[in-house]
């Protein structure tokens, strides 16, 4: 489980997170939900210590990640799986190579165990025969897709996703969406999975926090997520006609 | 203030830097890997502008000392002591700084702001010492090398000349060459060399490494990267000299 709280994080004096309260749960798709510009991406990263918030403690399983020096981060770390919102593919390797880069960095598996986790990863997200290409090489969804990869590869305790699914078709979205709930609900994981995308919520929103200009405004599932009253979510829930009709 | 305040991150950042690699097979790959970028793949301009230079010095020094009452091993004797005391380590750092800074300045600036370093340190990899470490080593034990290679074809430059123009005669420049030959002389290009080396990376990985925003940035940052690194490579020549010569 993954605590914060209070937290705030200013840029040039202007508060992009304001004393936000929130948990993110052990085995559960922990979703955070706002529009473009409500400070998803810094909230996340404040958490993987990434940005430094100027207030706010931030407990991993109990850890205190704020006063943790940086050995110690460096090695909590090491148990975080990452998926960046523009996927981050290291471009001077190959995507064998990407996926393989954490196992390399930090386990003794041979080269044969390897492969067959990096094979075994790239099927999880529906890619094959793309081992020798370049990030450059790839369609956006195929980055993405690498990137997910990438960030399972070691087999996280905290999988942080922004994003996950833009940019990818309907229905590759969805196979990804289950995939992540397939694999945090399998291992047990803390996933935090940024996201604007209603079907994602629907589909995987076990829990829900909804951000607005940098506060959290409501906190819940997806199944109550359609009868709230609070009227920015509503705003930001029924943006689109065909969903205001079905209301 | 700002001067002050990028000579605090530089050094704060080479704290980072210099630390023990997480794994050392990696590490060696990554030192051989930037040996090759950094010194191999700038043999060819180096040789070029070393025979070039010493032909040139050769001819400037025979026309400017055309005077009977000087030796005639004047000539090969100055054109020897001007590569290995200036042009080879001084002039070469001058350009590997261009070369080779704005070549790293750019990898590592493309890679912040694509947030490959966010990723890196998200992983728990000490970012900074993965990208910079490899790049320091590489060039203070390849650029050495160069700066030999610099001095011998800066030589055979003059050869060139004395032996195909009737600049002045071979046995002459041979003479000079060999003349009263101080090994301290190469000890002192070495020492300057593997400075600049470590003034070229650091400063490139340096504003490599702290580039923000986008592509037009990594443009400036490399830019910062050439001019810096020359600035400082003019300063610590004249330091350097004054300590090891003076
Ligand atoms: N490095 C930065 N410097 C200054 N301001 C920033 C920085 N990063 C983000 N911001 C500001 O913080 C706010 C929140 O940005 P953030 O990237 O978190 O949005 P987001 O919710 O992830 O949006 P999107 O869904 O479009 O990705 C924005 O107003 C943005 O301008
Ligand atoms: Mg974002």
């Amino acid at each position: 489980m993954i605590k914060v709280t209070n937290l705030w994080k200013y840029f040039d004096n202007v508060a992009v997170i304001e004393d936000i309260t929130v948990s993110f749960h052990k085995g559960m798709t922990n979703l955070i939900i706002g529009q473009s510009g409500s400070g998803k991406t810094v909230l996340l990263k404040c958490i993987m210590g990434l940005l430094e918030a100027e207030k706010g403690n931030i407990l991993y399983d109990g850890q205190d990640f704020i006063k943790m020096d940086s050995a110690k981060k460096q090695l909590l770390r090491k148990e975080m799986g990452v998926l960046f919102q523009g996927g981050a593919l290291f471009d001077s390797l190959t995507v064998e190579e990407n996926i393989m880069f954490p196992l390399n960095m930090f386990t003794k598996y041979s080269k044969e165990e390897k492969l067959e986790r990096v094979n075994f990863c790239l099927n999880r997200v529906n890619l094959g025969k793309v081992n020798k290409l370049y990030p450059s090489e790839l369609s956006g969804g195929m980055k993405k897709r690498v990137a997910i990869a990438r960030a399972i590869a070691n087999n996280p305790k905290y999988l942080f996703c922004d994003e996950p699914n833009s940019g990818l078709d309907p229905k590759t979205a969805i196979v990804i969406d289950k995939l992540i709930k397939e694999i945090t609900e399998e291992y047990n994981i803390t996933t935090i999975i940024n996201t604007h995308d209603m079907n994602s919520v629907m589909e995987i929103g076990a829990r829900v926090a909804f951000i607005h200009q940098g506060k959290l405004w409501w906190e819940g599932s997806n199944n109550d997520i359609l009868f709230s009253s609070n009227k920015e979510l509503n705003s930001f829930v029924y943006a689109s006609e065909l969903l205001k009709k079905l209301k | 203030m700002k001067f002050f305040f990028h000579i605090g991150r530089y050094f704060d950042l080479l704290g980072k830097v210099l630390s023990v690699p997480e794994k050392f097979s990696i590490f060696r790959k990554q030192v051989i890997v930037e040996i090759d970028n950094l010194g191999i793949d700038s043999l060819g301009i180096v040789a070029i502008i070393s025979v070039f230079i010493g032909a040139v010095a050769t001819i400037q020094t025979a026309f400017n000392t055309d005077h009977p009452l000087l030796p005639d091993y004047a000539v090969g004797f100055a054109t020897r002591q001007m590569l290995i005391l200036e042009f080879s380590p001084t002039m070469i750092a001058l350009i590997l700084a261009g070369k080779v800074g704005s070549r790293i300045a750019s990898e590592i600036g493309s890679m912040r702001v694509t947030e490959q370093i966010d990723a890196l340190e998200a992983m728990g990899v000490n970012s900074a010492s993965y990208l910079i470490l490899p790049k320091i080593i590489a060039a203070v034990f390849i650029n050495p090398f160069l700066v030999i290679i610099s001095i011998f074809l800066g030589l055979c430059g003059g050869w060139l000349v004395s032996k195909f123009t009737d600049v002045l005669p071979i046995s002459h420049y041979m003479s000079g060459i060999l003349l009263e030959f101080s090994q301290y002389d190469i000890t002192y290009a070495l020492i300057k060399t593997v400075v600049f080396a470590f003034l070229i990376t650091t400063i490139s990985g340096y504003f490599g490494y702290y580039t923000k925003g986008g592509a037009l940035d990594v443009g400036n940052s490399s830019t910062k990267a050439v001019v810096f690194s020359s600035i400082f490579i003019i300063f610590f020549n004249l330091v350097l000299t004054q300590i090891l010569l003076a």
